[in-house]
């Protein structure tokens, strides 16, 4: 039984489909990579997940349970952790307490395990010595290590990463892999949309590509970068009807 | 729903402290002012006693003003809904036998009871939109209650239940229940922000789509605090009805309420326990300096809040406390030893 399914997925703002009809899956502690394009359908993909916007037809399933009309509080209670593209710090909170919400409200923790909980996200994410700066007064890069131990200590089974590493320097961004790396050997399941895709490729052993809401590859990560759809939706070319099929 | 987790997250023995300094001399300080403010109408001039009275009606309005929109981010204009049913709600039970005192925390609990309903019409709303709502409610009840005529219709009347008490009885006593529901308030709200509900609120102020990712059941907290906001307004209008005990729609209802709210709210300082107590201290020490000059009283009353929007957004309190990094009522969590190092 796979960890995450989603079984026709379809989603559409008015005359723009952000999703037509996605079937996919992941299993316990898969690194799956999503690229495409911008506008492809990749954060309205982790939005269905995580239950910010819901489908308008088809079902998300995850650890046999039935997500699809399920709340994001919910979700995260489940197991779905994420992180946003822009971070989202509770900027007037200290970045413990943005932990330490996350572990009490999202893993069920309280009193003293709640702040072990929170404190050990910090530790694995090397904030632990920021941990009572005020959230809002975060350098980008601290910024999205606090999405990553804000998701961490909701004690996630799969963990929605949605560009992590944009706008870090390679060093930085390296830092942030060998941290994922390290929380996948753990066990943790991750679905990882990125456009630093040498990030995704030493992290990820599937890679998915989107384009219009439609997956135009699924595969092994080398193969779905040369191939001729990823190509297509990238650099143009043959329509993507030809290259389909 | 099974919350079992396959995962679990390395974890490390760490202390938390809940304040930044010792509490003991806080509690004594708090200790000795409970007991100085508990004799007070006794020991200070009448004229006085009645203004420390409508004090503590403003603080127990402020305080559940700031715990809607300083914590949980609902700004709402429409407060004196509930501070008009609760003293309407106070007036319904004398009229029906029972003592005024006694039927305080009934009408909180009426007005609770009634805000739930009200909440699956207002939480459809956002931002604005939610506030203008709040405003109609408001109105809403005026309309209704003034066509009750029992309770008086439009033109009002007086409780029933105090006649039996001298002026003096009556100003005494309604000094005492208007200073305890002032401190249950202020103590339950501090209560409330030290428990886990108190980093929910933050967190859906600050971001209410992360909070949902974390975990959070933002309707559900929003929900919980309207109501508990609207028992605090009512029981604040029960003992407004009791201290001027000529009930009318207009008097009960008055926007002035909501704008007094704001108002402390705001220059005290949003999103801190003090800031509301030391919002009304300013608001009440300008207004008996300046009762005397008309109009200007009201302007320099606006000018000061539009300085203190502008300058010092936090409020007075937030400011001084971002600078001395000292809280009285201290919510945070600290882990040590904590380190703000870079």
């Amino acid at each position: 039984m796979p960890l995450l399914q989603l079984e026709g997925v379809s989603k559409r703002f008015g005359q723009v489909v952000v999703a037509d009809a996605i079937t996919f899956q992941l299993g316990q502690g898969d690194a799956v990579g999503i690229v495409g394009p911008n506008g492809a359908g990749k954060t309205s993909l982790f939005a269905m997940i995580s239950g910010d916007i819901s489908p308008d037809a088809g079902t998300i399933s995850f650890a046999e349970m039935d997500l699809t009309r399920m709340s994001p509080a919910k979700r995260a209670r489940a197991g779905v952790g994420r992180t946003y593209q822009v971070p989202r710090p509770f900027e007037h909170m200290t970045v413990f307490e943005n932990t330490l919400l996350a572990a009490q409200q999202g893993a069920h923790t309280r009193g003293h395990e709640s702040y072990d909980v929170a404190f050990g996200a910090l530790e694995r994410t090397g904030l632990a010595t920021m941990a009572n700066r005020p959230a809002g007064s975060l350098t980008l890069l601290h910024r999205k290590r606090l999405e990553l131990a804000r998701a961490l200590s909701t004690s996630p089974k799969l963990l929605l990463l949605d560009e992590i590493a944009g706008g870090l320097t390679d060093l930085e961004v390296n830092e942030l892999t060998s941290i994922i790396r390290s929380l996948r050997a753990d066990g943790i399941a991750v679905l990882w949309i990125e456009h630093v895709v040498r990030a995704l490729l030493s992290t990820v052993d599937r890679l998915v590509c989107l384009s219009g809401g439609v997956v135009v590859a699924d595969g092994e990560p080398k193969e779905v970068l040369a191939s001729e759809a990823v190509r297509f939706v990238y650099l143009g070319g043959k329509r993507l009807d030809e290259v389909a099929s | 729903m099974s919350t079992e987790r396959l995962i679990e997250v390395p974890r490390a023995r760490v202390k938390v402290r809940r304040s930044t300094h010792s509490p003991i001399f806080t509690i004594i300080g708090a200790l000795v002012l409970v007991c100085l403010l508990t004799v007070a109408p006794w020991i200070v001039p009448a004229q006085f006693a009645t203004t420390l009275t409508n004090f503590f009606i403003l603080v127990i309005m402020a305080t559940m003003w700031n715990l809607l929109a300083g914590y949980a981010g609902m700004v709402s204009i429409g407060q004196q809904a509930f501070v008009g049913l609760g003293a309407y709600a106070t007036l319904y039970f004398a009229i029906k036998g029972l003592n005024p005192f006694v039927a305080i925390p009934f009408a909180a609990l009426v007005c609770a009871a009634l805000a739930v309903p009200i909440t699956y019409l207002l939480f459809r709303l956002r931002g604005g939109y939610f506030s203008i709502a709040t405003w109609v409610v408001s109105d809403t009840a005026l309309l209704i209650i003034g066509t009750i005529a029992v309770l008086g219709g439009g033109t009002g009347r007086t409780m029933p239940g105090l006649q039996n008490l001298s002026p003096g009885e009556t100003a005494h006593f309604s000094y005492l229940a208007t200073w305890f529901v002032a401190l249950i308030v202020v103590t339950g709200t501090y209560v409330l922000l030290r428990s886990r509900t108190g980093l929910v609120l933050a967190s859906i102020r600050d971001n209410e789509v992360a909070a949902r990712s974390a975990g959070v059941n933002v309707r559900a907290a929003r929900r919980s605090i309207f109501v508990i906001a609207a028992a605090g307004c009512g029981a604040a209008g029960a003992v407004l009805a009791i201290s001027q005990p000529f009930i009318q729609p207009s008097n009960e209802f008055n926007l002035q309420w909501a704008a007094e709210m704001l108002f402390v709210s705001m220059i005290g300082g949003l999103g801190t326990i003090e800031g509301p107590i030391i919002g009304s201290i300013i608001f009440f020490v300008l207004q008996q300096s300046l009762q005397q000059q008309g109009a200007w009283y009201l302007i320099i009353v606006g000018a000061l809040a539009v300085v203190i929007a502008l300058w010092q957004p936090r409020g007075l309190w937030g400011a001084f406390r971002d600078r001395f990094h000292t809280e009285l009522l201290p919510v945070g969590h600290w882990v040590e030893p904590g380190e703000s190092g870079p």
